[in-house]
């Protein structure tokens, strides 16, 4: 590992200052010098891969405080950035009216973990792509821009369909975040040039420039999420098919939310991952349930919906069909929940 | 700047305290970036780390790249943690922070807050073993043993925070410490003969 400073930051203000970014620099949010630490789950392993190589990390851990509460309120869910994955995963609050969010957190990583790992990194994880978390491969477009993308013709069986382009094609993993798209969530954060609100559906950026990976700057913090609540929360299940039972990334994954008022569906949420270059909302599958009941035929038509432009590789064209299946199957489980 | 060298974590959190101020003004301004208001200090020079392990305190003075396993195997010399994978993805090297299981790999000995327990304080001060550690050897829950430390703490963590109603929430639970030798039913029962021992389930 290199040399870094460590900075322990007692507040908001004072890990702002601490991460501000240099006059004039020009890096993305990933490859800026100075970066925030809470969890450290992935910080740490990708600084000992020399993937990341921050020159300063900030320790945000004594922002909890202020920045680590979970609180229902009428407008919805909201969550600190530093909440960890553990607590959330079995707030009462959560596990009720909003499964899916519990569940997606139940089913990531493993219990070290989650006890470990805050919100606000959870949804800045980076990609499992080999190619990208090993620097001995010169071509990542995502760690060197323009160096190409030895994925595309590499071994790219757990490398993404939906969202893709000849830059990229690595496949997002984590679960909760797709949870958060398929609600609708909001990011808020704070960085040098203040506070502001972001749509999570706008937080994660395409892969035809993917060395950005989300819209914020360097020296920008995710202080936390609100989550919408609405008549869809309830009745919404996540679905995560992978190689073996517990402690694996998903290879195909879909969280889903429902609202069926009179055996029709008036409202679905849709959120893929694994599948996906980022955590994908699929607005195509969701206007193709609008309006019609949900039985097999229906769900089976979403989910061809939702991979209708899904661009396969030589080893990973089998996730169109497990990813059709997966979602078809979220959406069958979630309407036979209670609203 | 000030001088470090008595304590290099108080002198930066004084810094950044007084940079508070300056930044407050352009961060609602929108205004440009401007440079860092801290000079950088040296990154090779140690830090200073106050660790309680096993109810005792520990004051190093580390590099600040050290991690709580290395912290706690090198500078302290408990060597019962393992160091498996070094990337948290085995469980070998758990220990409980704040009575959480906790990776000690992925975590930097000078940004642990609570107190660690490592597998030589599981024991009771008399040499007691623990009902978790005598359940592992009656029920043969180990071969090689490498793996056997991390198994036994997240195997406290898991009867102590209620995961160990059914196997199914045991392995579950215990899905993120691996066994090459596989000993795995052999875990499953020894943490169902320690659960009764330890009260709850």
């Amino acid at each position: 590992m290199r040399p870094f400073n460590l900075d322990h930051a007692a507040t908001l203000p004072a890990a702002l200052a601490a991460a501000r970014p240099v006059a004039g620099a020009r890096v993305p949010p990933t490859a800026a010098p100075a970066q925030f630490i809470a969890g450290g789950t992935q910080m740490l392993d990708l600084m000992k891969l020399d993937t990341m190589q921050p020159a300063t990390l900030v320790d945000i851990n004594a922002l909890s405080a202020a920045h680590g509460r979970i609180e229902a309120k009428s407008d919805g869910l909201h969550l600190g950035a530093l909440v960890r994955m553990s607590e959330a995963e079995a707030h009462p609050d959560i596990l009720r009216d909003y499964p899916v969010i519990a569940q997606t957190l139940q089913m990531a990583a493993s219990p070290q973990i989650r006890n470990m790992a805050s919100l606000g990194g959870n949804v800045l994880q980076r990609t499992r792509c080999c190619y990208f978390r090993d620097p001995g491969w010169a071509q990542c477009n995502k760690r060197e821009p323009g160096s190409g993308c030895a994925a595309l013709d590499g071994v790219n069986r757990k490398h993404a369909v939906l969202g893709v382009s000849d830059q990229c094609i690595a496949a997002y993993s984590g679960d909760f975040a797709q949870a958060l798209v398929a609600l609708g969530a909001e990011v808020q954060t704070a960085g040098p040039n203040g506070v502001r609100t972001i749509a999570f559906e706008k937080l994660h950026t395409a892969s035809d420039n993917p060395h950005t990976e989300t819209v914020l700057a360097p020296g920008e913090l995710i202080t936390g999420f609100r989550v919408p609540s609405g008549p869809w929360t309830r009745r919404s299940a996540y679905v995560k098919i992978r190689d073996r039972e517990s402690y694996a990334y998903g290879l195909a994954t879909a969280a889903v939310a429902l609202d069926i008022q009179g055996g029709v569906v008036r409202e679905a949420r849709i959120g893929l991952g694994a599948v996906s270059y980022r955590p994908w909302r699929s607005h195509e599958a969701e206007a193709a349930l609008r309006g019609k009941p949900l039985t097999e035929d229906t769900a089976n038509a979403t989910a061809r919906a939702a991979f209708a432009g899904a661009k396969p590789r030589q080893d990973n064209a089998y996730l169109i069909d497990l990813g059709r299946r997966t979602l078809a199957r979220a959406l069958l489980q979630a309407s036979r929940l209670e609203a | 700047m000030p001088d470090q060298t008595a304590s290099p974590q108080l002198s930066r959190r004084g810094l950044l305290g007084a940079s508070t101020a300056v930044a407050a003004g352009p961060l609602m301004a929108a205004a440009p970036v401007v440079a860092p208001a801290t000079p950088p200090v040296d990154p090779r020079r140690p830090v200073d780390v106050a660790l309680t392990v096993n109810g005792q305190q520990h004051h190093l003075a580390i590099d600040v790249r050290t991690t709580l396993l290395d912290a706690v195997r090198t500078h302290i010399g408990l060597t019962g943690s393992k160091k498996g994978c070094d990337h948290g993805q085995c469980g070998a090297c758990t220990m409980l922070v704040d009575g959480k299981a906790t990776l000690s790999c992925l975590s930097l000995a000078a940004m642990v807050r609570g107190p660690v327990t490592t597998i030589e304080g599981i024991a009771g001060t008399d040499g007691t073993l623990h009902p978790m550690q005598q359940a592992f050897i009656d029920q043969d829950a180990f071969q090689c043993g490498y793996c056997t430390p991390g198994q036994i703490v997240s195997a406290v963590a898991c009867v102590q925070g209620g995961h160990a109603a059914s196997d199914a929430a045991i392995r579950e639970y215990m899905s993120g410490n691996l066994c090459r030798c596989a000993a795995y039913p052999h875990i499953v029962a020894a943490i169902n003969q320690a659960k009764d021992g330890m009260g709850r389930a």
